[in-house]
């Protein structure tokens, strides 16, 4: 494919616009989610899982399969790890449910 | 453009904006299963849309399909099944190593694609080759030093390898691996059969410079370090999302680059360094010197007085640090609050930034223990209670309620955001013996009049007290 300086300028602005997104995004979580927000967004970035699988597809020569393969190996367990410790960490967590009337004073937390 | 680029091209718009959905629904503790699930949906839909591709390849390719698929479908069990089983099992004192090492594994992903664009001689454009460059460099950062964070924080690696020098050495590491860089892709560019030697010396070279870059830095300073190599894997995978010409990983690498950007900054503001100082300066490798404190006396007390105490005060701050997690006193912990709840007491947990091995990485052992987290506050919101509270009770922390931090100039944690544990009425500090915390200060807060010591394992410790008060009863 060719890329000309056109989809180069393109691709700053999505990337401009997914920067700020990120920054949007995260800037509102609560410090107490922060170790499962890490291990989310390292989920999320195991997208990369999806690339390393053109490559592989795509591959003609046995330098290019090797890479490949270890390219979607490592990019599955990206992937399969973020999302089980991410799950498994938020569903740990739980309100109070002797206490409903902590939780009113609680929103801003 | 033909019908299977149309929809896998639609796919992965569907699966980011999945990621951003479900992303924002991590905002609340409320939402956030649901978050990560919707975000899993997007990422399991988008993984096997990419098989389609296989309908879609050049003849050229055709003879190496079946063989292409049954690597792709292998890779993908054998990563995913390994993954899945160590993430099912891993204890939650140990998810700081285990989050470095499922990011290590995506920056290495990064890097073999990069790795295979070189390979393959089609791409001439300079600007394509060196966005290709850049984000295999980033990818193999974050590859070989993440690995090297998951050695030190699994306990592998213990100390910290530096000798002198060792900055202009990282330094001459970096700027060859970029040099070779330029040359892979100026031969590239003409055709010459040196760019895939230049290439694989580029690779090595930053792979590395991974290792160059992680070994000085201390254990204490691991979670800023894999919070930043979070954000390098999202950035290599948003530029290698520029090379495949995807724009799914374009958006997922570069919201969780700048997400993890601001992670970082925030990580390292809340223990009052710069990321920069975090990278260059080798902190703690002097602090030893600072041995010379404030001097005196302190106060011991025996675990059930002080139980006692609690029992008959009306408010509790609980301040716990990564040392309940190692004496695995969680659950004890929350027995002891429980009672004092019975009791009439208000209790609550002040979190500090930083406490545990990773930002809210406490908040999660807390949970894992039952603890509701709306039980749970951070700095900000409850420092200002600490002067109405009957008693601050700090369990295995030390340097994050170290008043030198506000106070002394000379301290190596001053300046350091605390919390105001000195303040109440009454303080309780359990620790295991008179040493010092991971900065190696002594803390004047052990030695105030209205402090006193609890020593002994804390384990051992919440035993005792959860005695005392079941002793006492319920009246």
């Amino acid at each position: 494919m060719l890329i000309t300086s056109m989809t180069f300028v393109i691709a700053l602005y999505i990337f401009m616009l997914a920067a700020f997104t990120g920054y949007v995004v995260i800037s509102r979580v609560p410090s107490i989610l922060h170790t499962p927000l890490m291990s989310g967004s390292n989920f999320i970035h195991g997208i990369v899982v999806v690339g390393a699988l053109s490559v592989l597809i795509s591959a003609t020569t046995i330098p290019e399969q090797v890479i490949g393969f270890f390219g979607v190996l490592f990019g599955a367990g990206n992937v399969m790890g973020g999302y089980v410790v991410t799950d498994r960490m938020l569903a740990m967590f739980r309100p109070s449910t002797k206490k409903p009337a902590q939780k009113a004073q609680d929103g801003k937390a | 453009m033909n019908v299977i680029d149309y929809i896998i091209g639609l796919s992965g718009l569907l699966a980011s904006g999945l990621f951003i959905y479900g992303l924002k629904g991590m905002s609340s503790p409320v939402t956030a299963v649901r978050g990560i699930v919707i975000a899993g949906w997007g990422m399991a839909f988008v993984v096997a849309v990419a098989f389609l591709q296989a309908f879609n390849v050049s003849d050229e390719v055709l003879p190496h399909l079946p063989v292409n698929l049954g690597l792709a479908v292998l890779a993908l069990l054998l990563g995913g099944l390994w993954a899945g089983w160590k993430g099912k099992t891993v204890e939650m004192t140990a998810m700081p190593q285990m989050v470095a090492l499922f990011n290590g594994m995506g920056g290495g992903s990064a890097a073999a694609i990069s790795a295979v664009a070189m390979l393959r001689h089609t791409e001439v454009d300079a600007l394509h080759l060196g966005v290709t460059m850049a984000g295999g460099l980033i990818g193999c950062i974050s590859f070989t030093g993440s690995l090297i964070a998951w050695a030190k924080l699994d306990g592998r690696m213990r100390n910290p390898i530096r000798f002198s020098g060792q900055q202009i050495f990282n330094l001459v590491v970096f700027v060859g691996t970029v040099g070779l860089g330029l040359m892979a892709v100026m031969t590239q560019m003409q055709g010459s059969p040196d760019a895939g030697l230049f290439s694989l010396l580029f690779f090595a070279g930053a792979l590395f410079f991974g290792l160059c870059m992680t070994v000085p830095i201390g254990g204490a300073d691991m979670p800023v370090v894999i919070s930043l190599y979070n954000a390098f894997t999202g950035l290599a995978v948003g530029l290698e999302g520029y090379v495949m010409a995807d724009p799914a990983l374009m958006i997922a690498g570069m919201v969780v680059g700048s997400a993890g950007t601001l992670l970082t900054v925030l990580m390292a503001k809340a223990m009052n360094r710069s990321i920069a100082n975090v990278l260059f300066s080798n902190f703690g490798a002097s602090s030893g010197a600072a041995a010379a404190g404030p001097q005196g006396q302190m106060k011991s007390v025996d675990p059930a007085d002080a139980a006692t105490t609690m029992r008959y005060d009306s408010s509790v701050i609980i301040i716990p640090g990564y040392g309940l997690a190692v004496a695995q006193a969680q659950q004890k912990l929350y027995e002891l609050v429980k009672m004092l709840q019975a009791a009439g007491v208000d209790v609550k947990f002040a979190i500090h930034p930083v406490a545990g091995r990773m930002p809210g990485h406490m908040n999660v052992l807390l949970a894992e223990a039952g603890v509701p987290y709306d039980m749970i506050y951070d700095m900000d919101d409850i420092n200002d209670s600490f002067k109405t509270t009957d008693v601050a009770l700090v369990i295995g922390a030390n340097d994050v309620v170290n008043p030198s931090a506000r106070t002394d100039k000379s301290s190596p944690i001053y300046g350091m955001p605390i919390l105001n544990a000195d303040q109440a009425k009454q303080v309780f500090v359990i620790k295991r013996g008179q040493g010092t915390g991971y900065s190696g200060v002594q803390n004047p807060l052990f030695f105030l009049p209205n402090t006193a010591m609890v020593f002994g394992d804390a384990q051992a410790v919440l035993s005792k007290m959860v005695e005392a008060l079941k002793a006492l009863g319920t009246n």
